[in-house]
């Protein structure tokens, strides 16, 4: 290595940012499974009315337990509802208050295609947010997204831990009840210490607009404030990731310090680590759950230790000029490599989607990372829900692959896997490449598609890719050179975050229903057992080839073809 | 399943009322109270106000390209520094109009000073185009030619820079930085009190 590369520092700050969630994992678990079971907590004393005045008003019984169908619609019906909401209030914002830099309306295919990226936990942004939104809109158009998405999914999550869990029964659960618990007891509390952190960190949370700056050279700078904490906290938190700024946490007055981003670092992952000993907890078998998070930190570790080699290296392109270092284009200076290469990888393993740095410009196997990341389909630590209810899906191929190979029926935690459960995994499954991989080309031939690359040669296209990729995977990161806010691009990628959510989700919670009418099956001397080193092995190797196989093909066209260019100094 | 979807109706039309108005606005209009209270500096913006006038934020960046100030890294939020538009230049790593941007401007830099070694963060654009900040290594790069502007010793120029440095929290968490306007703000007061 001719150039920087990495330090031991960077490897430091990777490691305790482990050992911090790992240490976090078990807490986060419990709170998690009370409300899995809808147990009492001590915050019910004060939140408790206010969960049953909301059941009593909207007609609801809590106790109802729904079948994996009924479960499915009202969620859907739920959804819909709120994706209409935020359709309505951003084509009217110009006659709504709070909207003091006189934002006009968002146009019919700007507002659908944010109204489905909020309501799918995507947070896909064609828009700059400084430029187009109001407060209002921030506030009752997008924020209330990013818990009620967060919370469907987790929400979800439940429904599949039950049918693991139960046996014989008829239903899944109450999406109300679950949905309701959720945002109440976990994520509304957790979002207002955290947004008082952020705020005493130098987050802005106030209602003006703007603020007019007379610079120490004497020019004008217009500096846009607004709301600002309050809605980074649950961006965190429940892997939405829309940022207020265009820039989103690479903003300043998003992520101010090093240490704010160690935290918003933290807060994507930290519920996904702890559905996973949840889910252990929920089957009765706490190592069930750290086998999966085993899986899922195997695949993230390298995927963040390549990021970083990467970005520690450098651009030889500009080494050629003279510029020695690391690849410090799109980054942060507080930040600097390892917290950028961290960060997009954690973001883009979890479906979060918000970025402290530009992906666009990192260097090509940098950057092949973070969408190789979402190929894999969200579960390495995943969106909060739905990284878990996805990984579970690659847990029944997994038994399923394990079961041909001895020749037994597959069992997965006291559950029989048949070929219902095998067949509407490998659907919810396929979806990803299959919309992905057809929207993608579809692209790359269409003029419309082909205006949208900022770059020319292989990085265009990987641009193109990783929007599409990024939609159908509902993490909402991009490579923004990508101008994706036309007709084409909005309605493309709307209806790809859709596909991508929703096609993902009724599979899996058939699934679930079905899981949950069968017989509880005791484990035996014949069972595959599903904790430890083999079964860790076998999860990370079905989630490669079954997850990331399919895209090797488009990957060698960009990010690969790009890096061939790029060490050879071929420009574009 | 239309017995299902009808049953979904009262609820989800009235949770989502519910919701929005404890989410949407009840919420962060209650952190925006309570932010003003307790900590009105940063939840305004962590303004700086000089003389009734408001100079800068200590968080966001603001362009410097005179040579009488520590300069800030290139910026593609706007025309740069545009708090009204934040964004990086999103150029790929084989991209042509970055690698001539880059030449361009350590062509000047060499020219300008032979022979020194060119920091990155000053030759590369940031992921805001906001970066408040810049590396120790830039802000020394700029020591020679401030002093000679403004006829001041370079040495305490020097001083200055180490004693603006902020260090990674616990040794592991950030990167060595100096806040540029703060850094600035620094030179102008020392400036002032020395005599010409």
């Amino acid at each position: 290595m001719t150039f920087q590369a990495t330090t031991f520092q960077g490897w430091l700050l990777i490691a305790a940012f482990v050992g911090i969630l790992l240490a976090l994992t078990k807490p986060m678990g419990l709170w998690l499974h009370a409300l899995y079971e809808g147990r009492r907590t001590p915050l019910h004393t004060v939140l408790g009315p206010v969960e049953r005045g909301f059941y009593k008003l909207s007609g609801i019984d809590p106790h109802e337990d729904q079948s994996w169908h009924r479960y499915a619609v009202h969620m859907l019906s739920f959804n819909f509802g709120l994706a209409l909401l935020t359709y309505g209030l951003l084509r009217v914002q110009q006659w709504l208050p709070l909207n003091g830099l006189h934002y006009g309306a968002i146009g019919p295919d700007g507002a659908f295609n944010t109204a489905i990226s909020f309501d799918t936990n995507t947070n896909w942004q064609w828009y700059s947010g400084e430029a187009a939104m109001s407060n209002l809109s921030q506030m009752l158009a997008l924020t209330i997204h990013n818990f009620l998405s967060a919370a469907t999914g987790i929400a979800l999550a439940f429904a599949l831990f039950r049918g693991f869990a139960r046996a014989q029964a008829k239903g899944i659960g109450n999406f109300w009840a679950d949905m309701t618990r959720v945002t109440l007891y976990l994520l509304l509390p957790l979002c207002v210490i955290y947004t008082l952190y952020l705020i005493a960190c130098g987050v802005p949370q106030t209602l003006a607009t703007s603020v007019d700056v007379f610079t120490l050279e004497g020019a004008r700078q217009v500096l846009v404030l607004g709301p600002v904490a309050s809605q980074e906290a649950i961006k965190m938190l429940g892997t939405n990731g829309g940022g207020f700024f265009n820039a989103n946490s690479a903003h300043p007055f998003e992520n101010p310090t090093a240490v704010t981003n160690f935290v918003q670092m933290l807060s994507i992952f930290w519920i996904g680590f702890g559905l996973t000993w949840c889910f252990g907890k929920a089957v009765g078998n706490v190592r069930q759950g750290w086998a999966i998070l085993a899986a899922m930190l195997a695949l993230f570790l390298i995927g963040a230790g390549v990021v970083y080699w990467q970005e520690a290296l450098g651009n030889p392109v500009l080494h050629h000029l003279g510029v020695a270092g690391g690849n410090m284009e799109g980054k942060e200076v507080r930040f600097g490599i390892v917290a950028s290469a961290l960060f997009a990888a954690i973001t883009t393993a979890a479906s979060c989607g918000a970025v402290n740095a530009m992906h666009d410009s990192f260097t090509a196997l940098g950057g092949l990372i973070p969408l190789f990341n979402i190929q894999l389909g969200e579960v390495v630590v995943g969106g909060v829900g739905a990284g878990i209810y996805g990984f579970l899906l690659f847990a029944i191929l997994a038994v399923f692959v394990a079961g041909l190979m001895v020749g037994r029926t597959p069992e997965y935690v006291g559950k029989k896997i048949e070929s219902r459960e095998v067949k509407l995994a490998v659907l919810a499954i396929a979806v990803l490449p299959l919309i992905i991989l057809s929207m993608t080309a579809l692209a790359s031939v269409l003029p419309a598609g082909l205006a949208g690359p900022l770059n020319k040669g292989p990085h265009g296209f990987s641009e193109i890719l990783y929007a599409f990729t990024s939609a159908v995977g509902n993490n909402g990161s991009a490579f923004a050179g990508l101008t994706a806010g036309t007709p084409f691009y909005n309605g493309m990628l709307g209806v790809a975050m859709w596909l991508g959510r929703y096609f993902v989700i009724i599979p899996m919670l058939a699934i679930a229903g079905s899981l949950a009418a069968k017989k509880h099956t005791p484990e035996s001397a014949g069972s595959f057992p599903t904790t430890g080193l083999l079964w860790t092995g076998l999860l990370v190797g079905i989630v490669l080839i079954v997850g990331g196989l399919t895209f090797l093909p488009s990957l060698a066209l960009g990010p690969v073809a790009d890096h061939l260019m790029m060490i050879h100094g071929q420009l574009f | 399943m239309i017995h299902d979807f009808a049953s979904s109706l009262r609820p989800s039309l009235v949770m989502t009322g519910l919701f929005a108005a404890l989410l949407g606005i009840g919420y962060p209009l209650a952190m925006t109270g309570v932010g003003q209270v307790l900590f009105p500096s940063q939840a305004n913006g962590s303004l700086v106000v000089d003389h009734g006038k408001v100079v800068g934020s200590t968080v966001i960046g603001q362009a410097f390209t005179s040579d009488r100030y520590f300069q800030t890294r290139p910026s593609a939020a706007g025309k740069g520094y545009d708090g009204t538009a934040s964004s990086g230049s999103n150029l790929g790593p084989a991209s042509k109009a970055l690698s001539d941007r880059v030449q361009a401007q350590v062509a000047a830099m060499r020219k300008a000073q032979p022979g020194k070694p060119i920091p990155a963060d000053l030759v590369t654009t940031s992921a805001s185009g906001l970066d408040p900040d810049i590396t120790p290594q830039a802000a020394y790069y700029q020591v020679d030619r401030i002093a000679k502007l403004r006829g001041l010793k370079p040495e305490a120029l020097r001083a200055l820079v180490a004693s603006s440095v902020e260090t990674p929290t616990l040794g592991f968490i950030g990167e060595n930085h100096v806040n540029v306007f703060e850094l600035n703000r620094r030179l102008d007061a020392m400036a002032a009190k020395t005599p010409a």
